[in-house]
């Protein structure tokens, strides 16, 4: 028992400044959303999000979102890994660098990778003698997609890692375990939380980004075209119910992504404890 | 159980090595390289061309007043939640945390019905002349919006793990808000609230979804940096484009400066006060 508990001052002036902000920043348009939706009517939101070239949309961006939060795990846990395990000069300098996509703003990261993998850029043009395009691609978006959520898996599995006891290896590796069975048998089932985590939130980042996508993309209806682009097109020609419709699918796909990583970290929490 | 067989490090180190400077480095480099094209005089025209300076001041106050908005708000919902109970305390933190999950364009899209000619509040906006979409009000609601979670996600987790017994004891003792707040709670935050910061900086300044759909895009009213860039990239000035981008560049390179000093002296700090 505590002796006396006295209330710290303080209390109205934050919780009042912390209600106004939230109240004009996500519950009001949060509101007007809900509005909307309801004035969208059934058949109206379902017409727009049953056409096939928001459905080609959706798929794109579902697809591309999804291979390259993908291609980051495995790049992720091994950039994790060789950040944590080894130490060789110029480390430092990488592990800084992760962080790049993080501070390098969408639009100038967008045209840098475009100019990097066009027919004629430095990297495109390695790839053109064989007929491979990649800008103006689906491959050009997962380039960019991976890109932009490095950060989110590395992040999320290198704090794991870090605090890993190395005795279980070290047991392991005694009774006679390969290093690949180490690493598939006491290493992967601890950072599987966090890699699922961090898969997560690259996945709800991949499939909102908009400002680095539209420049690679090239925005070929059916082929290139992500869902955020139909959202801003529609919204530049006013279709506002539109717009909303086809923003709620993927609205609802996030808070769905969102509500599965607190689902995963409140379990994780659960079994340290 | 080092030692025998090390060549398996050295393939992941070079690998690593290699995947970050196609990924990350080589875009960096590109810019540098084809900002600088067409020689030193474009570039200097280029980035002091009216337009661009104009566009760079948007920038400048967008960030400015996000950054300052957040941190301010981010002090007040950290010291609220962690400090008091109160109901519907977890409900709030979902709200805090609900633009992580709104991608960026979206986020515009919900601002233009809450604040343009169909919302439900434009009698209201328009009888007091309130204008917000296609305005600077507008800019800067979007980028505090998209980088809301920022600087209140970094404060909350330090002030809950410190406990509120030293707060208590100088409340006992007759300090005030002020005192208690400057004395005892600032400067065991301090370096969580600067890396907040510094995050909602870098995010706030290179925004591009969600202000170029409330912005309007006027040029040289409502063009941030960012939706410059793309404008001189739609108009095929590339060099230009470059030359403009080099400068976010050279604000990014120093956040990431900003942010490992940040981090190294934290874990310093963090280190010599543990004991």
């Amino acid at each position: 028992m505590h002796a006396v508990k006295r209330p710290l001052p303080g209390f109205g002036l934050s919780l009042g400044l912390t209600m106004s902000f939230v109240s004009l920043i996500v519950l009001i348009p949060m509101f007007t959303l809900v509005l909307m939706t309801c004035s969208l009517g059934w058949d109206g939101f379902w017409r727009t999000v049953s056409d096939a070239r928001v459905l080609a949309g959706y798929r794109i961006s579902f697809a591309c979102a999804f291979t390259a939060a993908l291609i980051n795990c495995f790049f992720g846990v091994m950039l994790a890994w060789v950040f944590t395990r080894y130490r060789f000069p110029g480390r430092r300098i990488l592990d800084g660098l992760i962080e790049l996509p993080f501070a390098l703003p969408t639009a100038v990261a967008g045209i840098a990778l475009t100019a990097l993998y066009t027919d004629k850029g430095w990297l495109g043009a390695l790839f053109a003698p064989f007929g491979i395009k990649i800008a103006y691609t689906p491959y050009g978006i997962v380039i960019t997609l991976v890109f932009i959520t490095l950060p989110f898996i590395v992040r999320s599995v290198q704090p794991v890692l870090e605090q890993l006891d190395k005795t279980y290896e070290e047991a392991g590796y005694i009774l006679g375990a390969s290093k690949i069975t180490i690493f598939r048998r006491i290493i992967m089932p601890e950072l599987m939380p966090a890699l699922l985590t961090g898969f997560g939130l690259a996945f709800a980042r991949a499939l909102g980004e908009y400002g680095s996508v539209i420049f690679i993309a090239g925005n070929m209806p059916f082929k290139t075209e992500i869902a955020p682009l139909l959202i801003v097109s529609k919204l530049e020609q006013f279709q506002y119910g539109q717009a909303t419709a086809v923003a709620l699918v993927m609205l609802a796909v996030s808070f769905i992504i969102m509500f599965a990583i607190n689902l995963i970290q409140t379990k994780a929490a659960g079994f340290t404890r | 159980m080092r030692k025998e067989r090390s060549v398996i490090p050295l393939i992941l180190i070079l690998a690593s090595a290699a995947f970050i400077f196609l990924m990350l480095a080589l875009p960096l480099l590109l810019i540098l390289v084809e900002s600088f094209r067409a020689g030193l005089d474009f570039f200097a025209a280029a980035i002091s061309d009216p337009y661009a300076l104009k566009a760079l001041q948007l920038t400048g106050i967008a960030t400015v007043s996000s950054v300052g908005l957040n941190t301010l708000f981010g002090l007040a919902a950290a010291w609220a939640i962690t400090r008091f109970s109160f109901p519907g305390k977890g409900l709030l933190t979902t709200f805090i945390d609900i633009p992580f999950a709104v991608s960026p364009v979206i986020a515009g899209l919900i601002f233009i019905l809450t604040f343009g000619r169909i919302s439900w509040l434009h009698p209201f906006l328009s009888a007091y002349d309130l204008k917000v979409v296609f305005a600077v009000p507008g800019i800067i609601i979007a980028t505090v919006f998209v980088t809301f979670p920022f600087v209140a996600r970094e404060i909350i987790p330090v002030l809950e793990a410190r406990g509120t017994e030293e707060e208590q004891a100088a409340s006992l003792m007759g300090a005030g808000f002020l005192t208690i707040f400057r004395r005892i709670t600032f400067p065991h935050i301090k370096w969580a609230l600067l890396y907040g910061v510094i995050l909602c900086t870098a995010r706030a300044m290179g925004e591009f979804g969600a202000v170029s759909v409330v912005s309007g895009r006027l040029r040289g009213k409502t063009n941030t940096l960012p939706l410059y860039i793309e404008n001189l990239y739609d108009e095929h000035q590339f060099t230009a484009a470059f030359a403009v981008s080099s400068i976010l560049v050279a604000a990014a390179i120093i956040i990431l400066i900003a942010r490992n000093i940040v981090e190294y002296t934290a874990k310093k700090d963090e280190d010599t006060n543990v004991r």
